[in-house]
């Protein structure tokens, strides 16, 4: 398991090694962009989040144990893992959290690390579905729901794609199926907005937070690793 | 008031009985409805899980565009409604992201300054418009018509807006007033699944079901819903779930505007009644009230 190699590697108490620092990093980076994402250090372990979710029994980490991982050092585990790609974006647990932590928008911004790094089976079905509606709106402004479900059913296997047939079927018959896709006037704008945007990247406002957890796993920059191993040697 | 609609792709397609109904509803009561010029996707969960920052770009598009048109704007489809007010609010709370999604709108001539607010038309009818106000124009009563107000994810919550994120009652108290016996609910903010139902069909399936049964369980007649995708799910997989759990649902599943816009006396086709799969029966539907 992904699990059992990474912890070999740690070979000093206190010290990431260099993956792990870099995907640590880019979460951080991620966090930036939301207001309040750095409460994700107040999380105190209470499972409010996992005794909430409503697909919590179908995860392999609860969102309590991923806020555990990320605080080990462990963000590896979360990102191999079902968790991310589960949720169903009902914000239950960002509703109910007594420290504030925007816990749906943490497994969103996992999750848009996982599709960077490519962590995910082929024919992933969550990936796909995402790549094929964002290919629609690129291409005319719109969802074009037709378009999306049968390129979405085709790339995720045929059983898929005949299991949808009946359903296709009642929606025609009920007249709830559109044959063409809306192009919206503006497609010359929005292209020009999106790969504008694609340039843009979220400066980073402030140092990256440290976090102290009583491990030790707090590290945020060379230097603090220095002082983490000084302090771990005793 | 005037009032921008921003419909949303699903009201265009699959969900056009909400497009109508809605539409009906806000004419019936003397409301202005003004649909968002040249309107793009907002971007919903599956694009704004992937690429934020591009996201946040075109969805803002139609905030920009709604700013220059001057109003509030009002979006039925609950996904919309919330990423529309996350990407307000992001906008509002983050400048470095503010000026990076200014920058991508400049490129298409467009400024956002943040002065737009996305309301959902369950709000504006219960708070602007207001009951009263919908019961002196009401054609019909619902005569005891026994409703399951379905409110899902993606209105209440994440943040609190025009009613509780556990317990709502807006549409309770709506439909009760209106004659209808609203049942015991108490799944009413549940999780349907959403996607799950393309991506983990299993575990979408089971959320909905547990939704379906606790509705038969109380007696519904029928499920009113707020959002597109919960509308889709409750309806469109009872048989699959007929099938996989060896349940009998057979529950009608109407938006809120269906039934609203039916004791406002529109007629089936304003209300798109044809596009519904489970027939409510009329019988069930209460009764024209006598002109006084």
């Amino acid at each position: 398991m992904a699990h059992t190699s990474r912890a070999l590697e740690i070979s000093q108490p206190g010290v990431l090694p260099r993956s792990e620092r870099e995907l640590r990093d880019s979460f951080l980076s991620q966090l930036e962009i939301i207001p309040g994402g750095d409460k994700i250090k107040a999380c105190i372990q209470c499972g409010t989040c996992t005794g909430s979710c409503p697909v919590s029994y179908a995860m392999d980490l609860s969102p309590r144990a991923v806020m555990a991982h990320f605080r080990a050092g462990d963000i590896e585990t979360i990102l191999r893992s079902r968790t991310i790609w589960v949720c169903a974006s009902c914000y239950a647990c960002t509703t109910r959290c007594p420290s504030g932590i925007k816990i749906t928008e943490v497994l969103y911004a996992l999750k848009r690390i996982a599709i960077d790094e490519g962590i995910f089976p082929s024919r992933f079905p969550v990936y796909h579905l995402s790549e094929q509606f964002v290919k629609m709106v690129n291409r005319y402004g719109r969802n074009y729901e037709m378009g999306l479900m049968l390129r979405f059913n085709l790339m995720t296997g045929l059983k898929r794609f005949w299991q949808m047939v009946p359903l296709g079927w009642k929606l025609f018959t009920h007249g709830r199926l559109a044959f063409k896709p809306v192009r919206i006037q503006g497609l010359e704008q929005i292209r020009k907005i999106i790969s504008q945007a694609q340039t843009a990247s979220i400066p980073v406002r402030r140092e990256i937070p440290e976090f102290v957890s009583p491990v030790g796993y707090g590290v945020s920059s060379e230097a603090e690793a220095k002082v983490a191993v000084a302090g771990g040697g005793r | 008031m005037k009032y921008l609609y921003y419909p949303g792709c699903s009201l265009e397609s699959q969900a056009k009985a909400y497009d109508l109904s809605l539409r009906a509803v806000f004419k019936l009561l003397g409301e202005e409805l003004l649909e968002i010029q040249d309107w793009n996707c907002c971007g919903a969960t599956a694009y704004m899980s992937v690429k934020e920052t591009v996201a946040f770009s075109i969805s803002a598009r139609n905030l920009a565009i709604a700013e220059s048109m001057g109003g509030e704007v009002v979006a039925p489809c609950s996904s919309c409604f919330t990423i529309l007010n996350k990407t307000n609010r992001y906008l509002k709370e983050e400048p470095a992201l503010r000026s990076l999604v200014n920058q991508a709108l400049q490129s298409g001539g467009l400024e956002y300054k943040g002065g737009v607010v996305i309301r959902h038309p369950l709000d504006v009818l219960v708070n602007d418009v207001g009951v009263e106000v919908i019961k002196m124009h009401t054609q019909r009563d619902l005569a005891g018509l026994k409703i399951a107000p379905y409110y899902g994810c993606q209105l209440v919550r994440p943040e609190r807006g025009f009613d509780d994120r556990e317990f709502p009652t807006t549409m309770d108290d709506l439909f009760s007033e209106l004659g209808g016996k609203i049942v015991y609910f108490p799944v009413k903010v549940r999780c349907c699944g959403g996607m799950l139902m393309s991506t983990f069909n299993e575990v979408g399936l089971k959320l909905t079901k547990e939704i379906l049964e606790c509705a038969q369980e109380n007696q519904a007649d029928v499920i009113v819903t707020t959002c597109p995708m919960c509308h889709f799910n409750l309806e469109a997989y009872q048989k699959q779930i007929n099938r996989k759990f060896g349940t009998n649902f057979q529950t009608p599943i109407w938006y809120f505007t269906q039934l609203l816009g039916w004791t406002l006396g529109a007629s089936d086709e304003e209300l798109g009644l044809k596009y519904n799969f489970i027939n409510l029966p009329k019988e069930k539907l209460g009764r024209a009230l006598e002109a006084v």
